[in-house]
């Protein structure tokens, strides 16, 4: 038996729980205890109003996070835990980003911004501000391509995810 | 219409409570002022901790929820460490503690800690009650958690404003909390590949730990091992799941575990784990865990699945159930081979000390408890040497006869949760074995036992010497004895043992006689079994001190991160 499976990478947990104030710091609890670090979270209600949904994105071992899942699995308030990146699942972010732009750079900034399918908000005389909403490799790819041009602020919603079936 | 207050008693009373234990203060007195008229005993402790740890007694020995109340703020800190106590071993526990009012929650007021965010980590629920109308259902809801599943602690954390205020909600019927979700039956294909596993393997092993003293299947065990011919040792928690008495015992793994149970997992073909969950004392350094072994885990809580060691053969659920359908699978397998080398290694190399040694022993002590009480008492242990060699010593044959705090191995535990036990259960000899380290935590509470009549014996090791911790210093940190000696070289000329060391203090016999209990001291091999008698025959708590050989050492050893077959036998 292999006890040292070290497959690091993000994972992607989704759970239903009690809509109940004590109920966020005890998952964050849980999982920072244990010294890991929450990249991202987002909580909201379902069709349900008494259930809350929480997406959170995590990266650590596979199977720490397999123990982690069941644990949370565990907690009283916790209704249904998932880790979707275990099976296929969909993922959006909504992302707002202020980059600066000068009347040179401006168009050039729209064209890439339509290229990704997003919508310009704001504009103002030395920046904008940029709207998209997209899987997290593409938002990770459009804050790339933005970096020459000098982000100055950036807002994002938290990946938010669903099984795909 | 009734009060807040009143409904956390009528809550407490229907759920079947006996005894509480506790302490009041500011925030709680409204709940106390009903308790004047509770149709249950009350016993009124002199640290909050105590409090903790009587009514994990208590539960540890009836299997029933023990409940506590305590007072907001340092009422609700000192009541952390038995909670924390309760959640490593999973027991079942009700905390009430008092809030502020709800008004003032957050401003500092005076006594106010935030007791919900203190306590998440040591509980497996807490509750901050919101709504006078909500206490019913809260508090029945509370005992249901401690009892479901794993048990653990539960804390019900009630403002002052909600126990004055006044509702007509009642609450009757079955809890239902969609979050609780408990297998109990097995899944009857992983049963079927486990009794597959269990009829193919020619040297397997039983691995039975606290859950098959928490699921009620002393019994299911037995048969399981008597009828496949499996070998069973027993965990610190599993202690009297199995009776040390039976030819298949192979008595305690791990870290002080005999030498068949260490050579038994190392060679096994198969271990079974029955509610043990492979905490690290048991196995040693992981990768070299039972090397050649399928591993197999029945277990209720499906987060101590594969936490450490990586199984094999999963069952999520119940251990009684789960025996009672495996032992219906079972073969009869040609096992003789198997036994005879695990009872080699039984007789070959029991736990022993030397018996040709002049000085009066902890060992030794021990042994004269088991024969005089013929293993039948309910033996309660703090933490340290003491402990182990109670597990080595004495022989249980029952369930709940050995009370002891494993997971979080907390100093201070016998003596409050000894008198739990003995609140509990009036007819049982109930005997407290702790160090001198120990028993200093706690030693208050033993004016608890006197006020409330419990005629429990704390027998006192005395070595002079946070005992364990010196064997670790003697053994891995080069013979420097840093902050273990419980003497500072004592008084000159100590009367009260001439000028014989260990000169040490507190006088235990006198601190018992402060107290109100029996104080009484034995020096002499040849003193311990007539005063053992005697102590046992008086009605009233006996403390009964034990001067022993002060470097004593627990052995067999496996060293911190080394494998079970690195079994130290003294030190070279």
């Amino acid at each position: 038996m292999n006890n040292n499976i070290n497959n690091k990478r993000k994972h992607v947990i989704t759970a239903l729980v009690e809509n109940q104030p004590s109920v966020l710091a005890r998952i964050v609890g849980l999982i920072s205890g244990r010294g890991y670090n929450i990249e991202n979270l987002n909580v909201g209600p379902t069709q349900d109003p008494t259930v809350s949904r929480l997406t959170m994105v995590v990266p650590g071992d596979d199977r720490v996070l397999e123990q982690v899942t069941r644990q949370l699995e565990k907690l009283v308030d916790v209704i249904k835990v998932a880790d979707l990146t275990r099976e296929s699942f969909l993922n959006r972010e909504c992302i707002l980003v202020r980059v600066a732009a000068t009347r040179k750079t401006r168009s050039e900034i729209i064209e890439l911004a339509e290229v990704f399918g997003c919508r310009v908000i704001a504009v103002h005389a030395g920046s904008m501000v940029i709207q998209l909403v997209g899987e997290q490799e593409i938002v990770a790819d459009f804050l790339e391509l933005m970096k020459p041009f000098r982000i100055l602020d950036v807002s994002r919603s938290g990946v938010i995810a669903m099984a795909s079936v | 219409m009734r009060t807040g207050a009143k409904c956390v008693i009528d809550a407490i009373r229907n759920a079947g409570v006996k005894s509480v234990f506790g302490l009041p203060g500011g925030a709680v007195l409204d709940i106390f002022a009903e308790l004047y008229h509770a149709p249950f005993e009350f016993f009124l402790v002199r640290h909050e901790q105590g409090a903790t740890h009587m009514a994990d007694g208590y539960a540890r020995a009836t299997g029933k929820p023990g409940c506590c109340i305590v007072t907001s703020g340092p009422g609700a800190t000192n009541a952390v460490t038995g909670l924390a106590t309760a959640n490593m071993d999973g027991i079942p526990i009700v905390c009430i503690s008092g809030q502020v009012p709800s008004s003032m929650i957050g401003n500092d007021a005076f006594q106010e800690a935030d007791t919900v965010g203190i306590t998440r980590a040591v509980t497996k629920h807490n509750y901050l009650v919101r709504k006078t109308d909500d206490i019913p259902s809260v508090i029945a809801e509370a005992f249901e958690i401690a009892k479901s599943g794993r048990p653990g602690p539960v804390l019900v954390d009630i403002p002052k404003d909600m126990q004055r205020g006044r509702t007509d909600a009642t609450f009757s019927g079955k809890v239902h909390r969609r979050g609780l979700k408990v297998i109990y039956e097995g899944q009857p294909r992983q049963i079927a590949k486990l009794a597959k596993a269990i009829n193919s393997a020619r040297k397997p092993v039983i691995l039975a730990g606290g859950g098959v003293i928490a699921g009620g299947a002393a019994a299911e065990l037995t048969a399981l091992a008597r009828k496949a011919k499996i070998p069973v040792t027993t965990t610190l928690m599993g202690i009297g799941g199995f009776p040390d008495t039976d030819p298949l015992a192979l008595r305690m793994p791990g870290m002080h575990g005999s030498v068949a149970a260490n050579s038994a997992i190392s060679q096994c073909d198969l271990i079974l784990s029955v509610g043990a969950r492979f905490d690290d004392r048991v196995t040693g350094k992981v990768s070299e865990f039972a090397p050649h072994a399928v591993k197999a885990h029945i277990d209720i809580d499906p987060s101590a699945i594969s936490k450490s060691v990586v199984v094999d053969v999963p069952v999520i659920g119940h251990v009684k159930p789960v025996l009672r359908e495996l032992l219906k699978l079972i073969e009869p397998v040609d096992r003789r081979e198997w036994l005879a080398q695990c009872r080699k290694w039984c007789t070959e190399s029991p736990f022993a000390y030397d018996e040709k040694e002049t000085q009066l022993l902890p060992q030794f002590v021990i042994e004269k408890i088991s024969e005089v009480t013929r293993g039948d008492a309910t033996i309660v242990t703090d933490v340290g040497q003491h402990q182990m060699w109670a597990a080595h010593f004495y022989k249980y044959t029952r369930p709940r006869t050995f009370i002891s705090s494993g997971g979080l191995g907390t100093m201070g535990f016998g003596l409050p949760a000894a008198i739990g036990a003995q609140a509990a259960c009036r007819d049982r000899n109930v005997v407290t074995i702790a160090g001198d380290g120990s028993i200093q935590m706690n030693f208050q509470e033993l004016v608890v036992a006197v006020e409330h009549d419990l005629p429990i014996t704390v027998v006192i090791l005395n070595n002079g010497y946070l005992g364990m911790v010196r064997q670790w210093q003697e053994m891995f940190y080069q013979k420097e004895y840093s902050a273990v000696r419980l003497a500072q070289n004592g008084r000159a000329g100590n009367e009260r043992i001439g000028n014989r060391p260990p000169a040490y203090l507190p006088d235990f016999v006198k601190l018992a006689e402060a107290h109100g209990a029996v104080g009484m001291r034995v020096t002499r091999k040849n003193e311990v079994t007539s005063a053992l008698k005697k102590a046992f025959a008086i009605r009233r708590p006996v403390v009964l001190e034990c001067i022993v050989k002060p470097d004593e050492n627990v052995y067999p050893m496996v060293p911190p991160g080394a494998s079970l077959t690195e079994m130290l036998q003294s030190i070279a």
